[in-house]
């Protein structure tokens, strides 16, 4: 919980700045977009941290964004595939490099670096030479498609309230049970942050709706975004509410305890990477339909890398047995704004890599350091 | 003992946060002695030790070697000093020969690069003194146990250490090698090296030891010289009061056996096979010495390991070989030798721990009850006295015995019709020992089987109503309540005596 708002601070703190030095940055036009890349960027995110949380690590994100990026508009345009075959066939792909990294990791007991390492190489060149090198893309057509990573389908405000009221009612429910209950206060605190969140959006979307308020009410909710929610609830149930996301939680934090209490770990590291590389699957397909033009060579090089960052950044540790998925993608959204903002204050590209490492290097000491001084502080005050 | 102690602590105090770990404690040490450190768990010795190795600075009191106060501050400085801790778990690199581990962090040069033949020499000198029969350029990761604790001893010795403190050092070792460690630590002593031994184990104590300490609570509770040491003794000083081994009497059931293993065979001691049964109710002991395979026979009857051969069946059911989620199914808990490494989340909240192995049992359609979670943990903290702050408190903060309850709570979530336990008391302290005692008592009696391997004779005579011992990997013998003595268990596991075994 803390880690979140840590996270979100840095996140309202990055806008701030930005929107400051450039108002540029408020523009509907802008936030649309950066919502947009951030809940592309936050499927991969979602997905490594499955694994990231078992206490393992994919790098071949980047390269199946490629792949499956390639593969798609090769299908549809080179071969005439429909679009249903098409998608499914590509589903499918993602899902077999998924079990396979699994399988080599479990049952070889190979390290998931050196699997996943050698899977970014492989399925990198396999896609340039499929495709002969050749920048694929769809053209005029698909339109229909398309809309899945470039729609608009409904205002920001209007989601705001719809997702707020949802969010209100079921949090309030939770709330409500837990009422009477011996410990039910202390266990309620956290739920009580977040009914106040929903309230607050659910307010904030309401008068948005409801009043012309420049700007917030002209934004518009990417359909890439809509994605994220359903995909980001979907998984934050199945890790906390689920007993196979306990199980992965567990196994990140002592495999062998996990083992000795009679979990099958092998079959749950299987399922956190099979997840995601489904996901990078899918995010590689929403990514190829929002740029219509995939070059073999180039895309999603390094998306491993924003994806893992954005993890990390959400409160993901590398050790494994920790995270959570809201964090992950505020983390993912971190990431977008960073790049936006060299953009917008116009520091020169170049500098691009040297300052979103720094800024997560920065954010990595900062959490550290207040980890140390809430321990140190913890510890005084026990002694009294 | 005509010369002056070599080493006096007067008045050493820590306090940790909550606890005050020593309180006014006093150590005397004399030239070629070696003197026992002994008190219950949590009474202070390892924190006792620490201060005197340098890495635990004390709030009070002074320490003074060979009549001069010293600040020893760091453990280099106690090594110039000449004080040497050779700690419960060794500090070597494994992948490094002996001889570069004896000479590890003092390596001697020539021309600024580390001279191998001088390593060479001077460790095999450092091993001769420990009698090591192997070459220094053997790789300790290769070494027995017992041969890895001779190179951190001939590693002190080769630093020129006048005060060894060996903390807990026959733990893991055979008998044997214990053996061999005794002999070491005489020749040693008769040398002048004062050694100061911390051990929970009183027969060694007994048998090895000159003078004893004994802390309670961080306070000296009493010292015993030669001619008065005796378990009894040291027992009494150690709890404050006199302790009988009660055994209580069987509430084994009869009828069909809840567990019955036929031919089991491990991979460790592939030429014998075990078999045997529990019934409802029974408790039984495997007894044995380290290396007997009473670990691996747990193991595979639970299924972590796959046995090479044999059937195991469960209430009339015969498992799958290898597969501990149907154990759980057909009703088996395992508390594990090692706890924070098999057995608990450390990282992960009490109720998280004790509701982990009944997670799949309580869950509906796939998704996990967390409120009868925390309800369980609480009934599971009352049940077992497990003291904790609430069930969200992380486990890994409690202490040994609290956290050995964890584990027995996780399996008690389940309602198992069979325990196995692999050394249930194993670093807990003698309170939290009788406590878990009195649970596995209470469970039997309302109907639960359960096996269990010690290493610990007490815990044996008190708590079996039948005995297997191990040897080699076989079962050497059986014997009833009525028959159960240390020396029968021992003749035994020794493999001096056999006695006919029922499959």
């Amino acid at each position: 919980m803390k880690k979140i708002l840590g996270i979100f601070g840095l996140l309202l703190a990055i806008c701030a700045l930005t929107s400051a030095m450039n108002p540029q940055f408020l523009s509907a036009y802008n936030l649309q977009n950066i919502i947009r890349w951030s809940a592309l960027f936050g499927v991969l995110s979602i997905g490594v941290a499955f694994v990231i949380i078992t206490g393992g690590i994919d790098l071949s994100i980047g390269s199946v964004v490629g792949l499956v990026g390639c593969l798609l508009p090769w299908l549809l345009v080179h071969h005439g595939w429909g679009v249903a075959p098409a998608l499914a066939f590509v589903i499918a792909v993602s899902l077999g490099i998924g079990l396979i990294h699994g399988l080599l990791i479990t049952k070889l007991r190979l390290q998931p670096f050196v699997v996943t390492l050698c899977g970014l190489l492989f399925y990198r060149g396999y896609a340039r030479y499929l495709t002969d090198d050749q920048t694929q893309g769809f053209g005029n057509g698909y339109a229909g498609l398309r809309t899945l990573a470039t729609g608009k389908p409904c205002t920001m405000a209007a989601l705001a309230a719809i997702a707020g009221g949802v969010a209100t009612v079921f949090v309030g429910f939770r709330l409500y049970a837990r009422r009477g209950t011996a410990h039910g206060a202390e266990q309620g605190r956290p739920l009580g942050v977040a009914l106040a969140f929903s309230v607050l959006t659910l307010v904030l979307g309401t008068t948005a709706m409801l009043f012309d308020v420049p700007v917030v009410s002209e934004i518009r909710a990417p359909t890439p975004f809509l994605i994220l929610i359903v995909l980001g609830v979907l998984a934050s149930v199945f890790l906390n509410e689920t007993v196979w996301g306990r199980y992965l939680f567990a196994l990140g934090s002592n495999e062998q305890a996990a083992r000795y209490s009679g979990i099958d770990t092998d079959r749950m590291v299987v399922l956190a990477y099979v997840l995601c590389s489904l996901l990078a699957g899918l995010g590689g397909v929403l990514f190829a339909l929002d740029v219509n033009s995939v070059q073999p060579a180039m895309h999603g090089n390094f998306y491993e890398l924003y994806a893992i960052a954005g993890a990390v950044l959400g409160g993901c540790s590398l050790r494994g047995g920790e995270g959570s998925i809201l964090g992950v993608v505020i983390g993912a959204t971190v990431m977008r704004v960073l790049y936006n903002s060299i953009n917008l204050l116009e520091i020169p590209t170049q500098l691009e890599f040297a300052i979103i490492g720094a800024v997560i290097l920065l954010g990595v000491i900062v959490d550290e350091l207040a980890k140390r001084y809430l321990a140190k502080r913890r510890r005084e005050r026990e002694r009294g | 003992m005509s010369a002056g102690p070599v080493l006096v602590a007067r008045g050493v105090g820590k306090r940790f946060p909550g606890v005050q770990a020593l309180d006014r404690v006093d150590l005397t040490l004399f030239p070629g002695e070696i003197l026992a450190v002994v008190g219950e768990n949590g009474a202070g010795k390892s924190t006792l030790m620490k201060v005197l190795a340098g890495i635990v600075a004390p709030d009070a009191g002074v320490i003074e070697l060979g009549g001069e106060p010293v600040d020893i501050g760091s453990t280099r400085h106690a090594r110039e000093l000449g004080i040497a801790l050779i700690h419960q778990e060794l500090s070597l690199a494994d992948n490094l020969s002996a001889g570069a581990n004896v000479c590890l962090g003092c390596e001697p040069r020539k021309h600024g690069f580390i001279d191998h033949r001088a390593i060479r020499e001077r460790s095999r000198a450092a091993l001769a003194r420990i009698g090591a029969d192997y070459s220094p350029d053997v790789l300790v990761g290769s070494l027995a146990i017992g041969q890895q604790q001779g190179v951190e001893i001939a590693k002190a010795l080769s630093q020129d250490a006048k005060i060894l403190i060996l903390d807990e050092p026959t733990s893991s070792l055979s008998l044997a090698e214990s053996e061999h460690l005794f002999a070491v630590l005489r020749t040693l002593r008769a040398k002048g090296v004062s050694i100061v031994y911390v051990s929970h184990r009183l027969g060694e104590v007994e048998a090895l030891v000159d003078r004893v300490i004994v802390l309670r609570d961080g306070r000296n509770s009493g010292e015993l010289a030669r001619g008065e040491i005796s378990r009894d003794a040291m027992v009494r000083l150690m709890v404050g009061r006199d302790v009988v081994i009660e055994r209580s009497a069987s509430t084994a059931c009869g009828g069909e056996p809840v567990l019955r293993v036929a031919g089991l065979r491990t991979a460790a001691h592939s030429g014998e096979s075990v078999s045997l049964a529990v019934e409802r109710g029974e408790i039984v002991g495997i007894a044995g010495l380290v290396g007997a395979g009473r670990t691996e026979l747990l193991c595979a009857i639970f299924g972590v390991d796959r046995p090479l051969a044999g059937e195991v069946w469960v209430a009339g059911k015969r498992l799958a070989a290898g597969r501990p989620q149907d154990s759980i199914r057909a009703g088996i808990g395992f508390v594990p030798e090692d706890r924070q490494r098999h057995g608990l989340f450390l990282e992960l909240a009490l109720q998280a721990n004790i509701g982990f192995a009944a997670l799949a049992q309580n869950a509906r359609h796939g998704f996990a009850d967390a409120r009868g979670e925390a309800g369980l943990a609480r009934e599971m903290m009352s049940a077992l006295s497990i003291r904790a702050s609430s069930p969200e408190q992380i486990v890994g903060v409690l202490s040994g015995g609290n956290q050995q309850k964890v584990v027995l709570a996780k399996w008690l979530a389940t309602r198992p019709r069979l325990l196995l336990l692999d050394e249930p008391t194993r670093g807990i302290d003698v309170a939290a020992r009788q406590e878990i005692y009195a649970i596995l008592r209470k469970l039997a009696s309302g109907g639960v089987a359960i096996l269990f391997a010690s290493s610990e004779m007490e815990e044996v005579l008190t708590l079996s109503d039948r005995t297997l011992v191990m040897h080699a990997g076989g079962i050497a013998g059986e014997l009833a309540h009525d028959e159960l003595t240390e020396e029968a268990v021992m003749q035994l596991a020794t493999g001096s005596a056999r006695v006919g075994v029922t499959p």
